[in-house]
């Protein structure tokens, strides 16, 4: 086989992608990841980062809540150190009606789901921050996951697999032998070289973007766009998932992840023109915190750190213009039998919470489509840094000094952490306690090569400064990786100007006083 | 818009806006690289303790207490607040015996008092320190406070009909030194106080203000502390009176650290509890008189405490200190001494205390004065410890500048 020639090449860098990118090196495939922007840069990272447990689904869409209390499980065993085991909680406030908890608990437990009644007292006990005048709650076993992690784990394993990654760069066209697609024409956005590659299957894993590259191949994927904003907390203000017990709505659910809460969502569907770049409106926020503070009071009250955006890739099946009505299953095109058009697969609807689920149906097809014949064993395989049996034992290991840099490595990396117990403890950042050591190795082993691709792999910059400090220290570590100081001053100029975006839509209070704060920094004194 | 009036943060912590002044203050950084610094132990360290109870960093313990981080926060951020409170709620490991000694100044006074002659010669043996430091981890190398054979409350209580006798009144609290090691600070407050025209009451059985205990994991003692002297220092407010103190750090204490730390509701008496200098200056700044020592000649320089600092009280003391005829006063630059009350009698803190305080102690000998002024007691032992320099609290210079 050639350099340029593959079993299977893979569109998209999100979490579907990388899910089955990994799933095809596990089966022996020679297998290529191309994306255009960086791992997880649409809907994989701009969600709650829920580890549902399906109970959301149970009452409209059955199917979707086994589907997802099943990979909750699997998810626990196989990516320990990027699930949080939290628990969740439905909660019935007095507005909402306290028969529909019966409709919901029945629902969950024919779906698989342990839901149990709790007494409203044992919920405020469980969840202080919790909405004190509840009168009904359900305990269900929802989570917390980190989708970067969860997504880098993912593209890390199938690397050490043998897979093949091309980021930063955009499929131009596909090459066609007659009613087959055979490869696909690239372009490096950052070199501006172009490359073909070739294999007799390709996987539409664009999420959103999936659309448009079906289009290119000449099918028509009836997707639509329904853009979903959330706010993150800057701390954590809850322990538990806290859910609103009534029919899905707006701003009803409040995840806790890692050092922050998040809140949402929304869904308005938008034109495909947006999807690139979605913003957040005041009427959102005001939305957001309005009905988040009907979950945790405390929510009105607490710094907001960011608001963001994502674009859900629902497959159209009606025509609710809202999107919370359809079916958020997995969908698994084979072009061949669909359209007639060879070697083209496409994956998409499913979620975050059923990525490897969706992984393992493309890979299925796949296989099918170039006569492998291997099943999946995903389910039982722990991707890299999961192993871990006591996350003390794994920061004991990392340098000498107990410190918070050192603990946050444990809980971010797993057993991986031991890859870095020779390096530099120096802290970068430190709202979030990221040490050079993590960020070289992230440059050097999962292929950041910006600060807004290190900020997904580390979570450099999500802290509540933003960037102000870290940026240009982890700038220092680029700039000396790649040789170049004057390409970095442009990256880190984009990435601040990215933290903005995030701060514009809430910026108010603290969160505007620091931002001015890292303006003056970077412009008054630095020069930037 | 009506969310942007809704959502101003409630959390203290989260006004940090990473400006990094307070690393730059801490005395305990720059000597101790254990300590993770005000910064990250406090605002960033509550976060990530609030994440999970598990990045609690027992080297929180270095943390002085000397809240110079909070006088330099530009947000106001109770940054020492933050790393007590978290001590208080995260570490569960008991007191060693040595730190509930060192912690219970009430109680060791009370033991020592009667036998004061022979404890203070037991202490100043080099055997007894070299015993203490290996069997309790009190190091050798420290003085210790002499005791004094009569207790300053016995004393008043003697002269409580000729006090009762003045005009105005207003009520001391004097606090573990003064009772046990230092009546004659105690004295010596009487005597200025009746020099203006006022008699001085003991409180209703006040106890040790429980700064001690705080610090060394005892805040449940602390606590039932607190709450006995806000009610004893309730009586004397409701009966009109201020409460004067002559330690910077139990006036501190009582008025800062029962309600952040302890969460000891303290509104009805905070305002009334003042440092004896300050109820001084402003009586003597409203034209109340004393009749100073014609000849009264010293040199003294004026050293800061930290929670003087913190109170942003040091003014009063240095305008009082200038206003005695014959005092040549230099004001020291402020610098931590480094025994922050307990913390350096430890074993494991005695090379940064003395670290810490080289500062203020080369200062004390460019200005080589009689004396040091200074209104804490623990400042005290360090400095007389360190440099040999005599100290005296201010209102003891006072007292010996005015006519008897």
């Amino acid at each position: 086989m050639k350099q340029n020639e593959f079993d299977v090449i893979i569109l998209g860098g999100g979490i579907t992608g990388a899910g089955t990118h990994r799933d095809c090196c596990l089966r022996g495939l020679r297998s290529l990841l191309i994306e255009k922007k960086d791992i997880a840069t649409g809907a994989t990272g701009r969600n709650h980062g829920l580890l549902h447990s399906g109970a959301r689904y149970a009452v409209n869409d059955p199917e979707s809540a086994e589907e997802c209390i099943r990979e909750n499980m699997i998810l626990r065993r196989i990516a320990a150190h990027c699930v949080e085991e939290t628990d969740g909680l439905f909660i019935t406030l007095p507005d909402d009606d306290l028969g529909y908890q019966k409709t919901f608990v029945d629902a969950c437990r024919k779906a698989g789901i342990d839901a149990q009644i709790i007494d409203p007292e044992l919920a405020r006990r469980l969840e202080p921050s919790v909405n004190p005048a509840l009168i009904g709650a359900v305990k269900v076993p929802d989570g917390a996951v980190d989708p970067f992690r969860l997504c880098a784990a993912n593209m890390l394993d199938a690397q050490l697999h043998g897979g093949q990654v091309r980021l930063g760069t955009e499929v131009t066209g596909f090459i066609r032998e007659g009613d087959r697609i055979v490869g696909v024409h690239t372009v490096d956005r950052r070199t501006g070289e172009n490359a073909d590659y070739y294999a007799p299957v390709t996987v539409n894993a664009g999420g959103i973007w999936g659309h448009g590259i079906a289009a290119m191949a000449g099918v028509e994927v009836g997707m639509y766009p329904a853009k979903g904003a959330l706010l993150i907390f800057a701390h954590r203000v809850n322990n538990y998932v806290i859910n609103r017990c009534r029919k899905p709505s707006n701003a009803d659910i409040l995840v806790p992840g890692d050092t922050v809460c998040i809140i949402g969502t929304t869904s308005t569907r938008i034109p495909f023109e947006e999807c690139d770049d979605v913003a957040v409106t005041p009427d959102e926020v005001d939305l957001l915190i309005t009905e988040g503070a009907q979950l945790a009071p405390a929510l009105s009250s607490t710094r907001i750190l960011r608001a963001y955006a994502g674009v859900r890739p629902l497959v159209s099946a009606d025509n609710d213009p809202t999107g919370r009505s359809i079916s958020r299953g997995i969908v698994c095109l084979d072009h061949a039998q669909r359209d007639g058009l060879e070697g083209f697969v496409t994956i998409t609807g499913g979620k975050l919470m059923t990525y490897r689920l969706m992984a393992e149906q493309a890979t299925d097809a796949v296989c099918r489509m170039i006569g492998v014949y291997k099943a999946s064993y995903t389910e039982n395989t722990p991707i890299p840094g999961s192993q871990v049996k006591s996350y003390e034992e794994v920061a004991g290991k990392i340098w000498e000094k107990p410190s918070a840099a050192q603990k946050s490595a444990a809980s971010r990396m797993g057993t991986r952490a031991a890859d870095i117990s020779e390096g530099d403890a120096s802290v970068i950042c430190e709202c979030e306690e990221v040490s050079a050591a993590e960020l070289k190795l992230a440059i050097d082993r999962l292929s950041a090569s910006t600060l807004t691709d290190l900020r997904r792999r580390t979570r450099v910059g999500m802290g509540t400064c933003q960037g102000q400090f870290c940026a240009c220290r982890a700038a220092g570590l680029l700039a000396e990786a790649h040789g170049c100081v004057e390409k970095e001053r442009r990256d880190l100029a984009d990435f601040l100007q990215e933290r903005w975006k995030g701060n514009f839509p809430i910026g108010w209070g603290d969160t505007l006083r620091e931002a001015e704060f890292t303006q003056w920094t970077y412009k008054h004194v630095l020069g930037l | 818009m009506s969310y942007q009036e809704k959502t101003i943060s409630n959390h203290n912590f989260e006004e940090c806006t990473k400006c990094t002044i307070c690393t730059l203050y801490c005395p305990v950084m720059k000597v101790n690289p254990l300590y993770p610094g005000p910064k990250q132990a406090g605002p960033d360290g509550e976060r990530l303790r609030l994440k999970n109870p598990w990045f609690f960093n027992y080297a929180l313990k270095y943390c002085m207490n000397c809240k110079r981080c909070e006088v330099s926060c530009p947000s106001g951020v109770g940054v020492a607040d933050l790393i007590q409170s978290a001590r208080i709620k995260y570490d569960k490991s008991a007191p060693k015996l040595r730190d509930r000694m060192l912690a219970s100044t009430d109680f060791m006074g009370k033991l020592a008092r009667p036998v004061a002659p022979l404890v203070n010669f037991g202490t100043s043996l080099g055997i007894t320190k070299t015993a203490l430091d290996w069997t309790l981890g009190i190091d050798h190398r420290r003085s210790f406070p002499k005791y004094s054979g009569r207790s300053f409350e016995s004393w008043l209580k003697k002269h409580a009909s000729k006090q009762a006798a003045f005009p105005e009144q207003v009520a001391y609290f004097h606090g573990c030194y003064v009772n046990y090691n230092n009546p004659q600070l105690g004295k010596d407050l009487v005597k200025v106080l009746n020099a203006l025209g006022i008699g001085v009451q003991l409180l209703d059985g006040e106890k040790c203000c429980g700064i001690a205990m705080i610090t060394n994991g005892m805040s449940a003692q602390a606590t039932k502390h607190a709450k006995h002297n806000v009610a004893v220092l309730g009586k004397a407010v409701d009966a009109g009176l201020k409460v004067v103190a002559t330690s910077s750090t139990c006036a501190f204490t009582m008025r800062d650290e029962y309600r952040s730390l302890l969460g000891v509701d303290n509104s009805a008496v905070r305002d009334s509890i003042l440092m004896a200098t300050r109820y001084i200056y402003e009586k003597l700044e409203n034209g109340a008189k004393l009749r100073f020592k014609p000849d009264f000649h010293l040199k003294a320089a004026y050293h800061t405490p930290c929670h003087m600092e913190k109170m942003g009280w040091g003014v009063f003391t240095e305008r009082l200190l200038r206003m005695i005829p014959g005092l040549e006063l230099t004001v020291l630059d402020s610098a931590c001494c480094g025994i922050a009350g307990t913390y350096g009698f430890k074993k494991e803190n005695y090379a940064s205390s003395q670290a810490i305080g080289e500062e203020l102690f080369k200062h004390i000998r460019e200005a080589d004065p009689e004396v040091v002024a200074c209104d804490c007691e623990t400042c005290k032992w360090q400095i007389e410890m360190s440099t040999g320099y005599t100290v005296m609290n201010p209102i003891s210079i006072l007292a010996e500048a005015i006519e008897d």
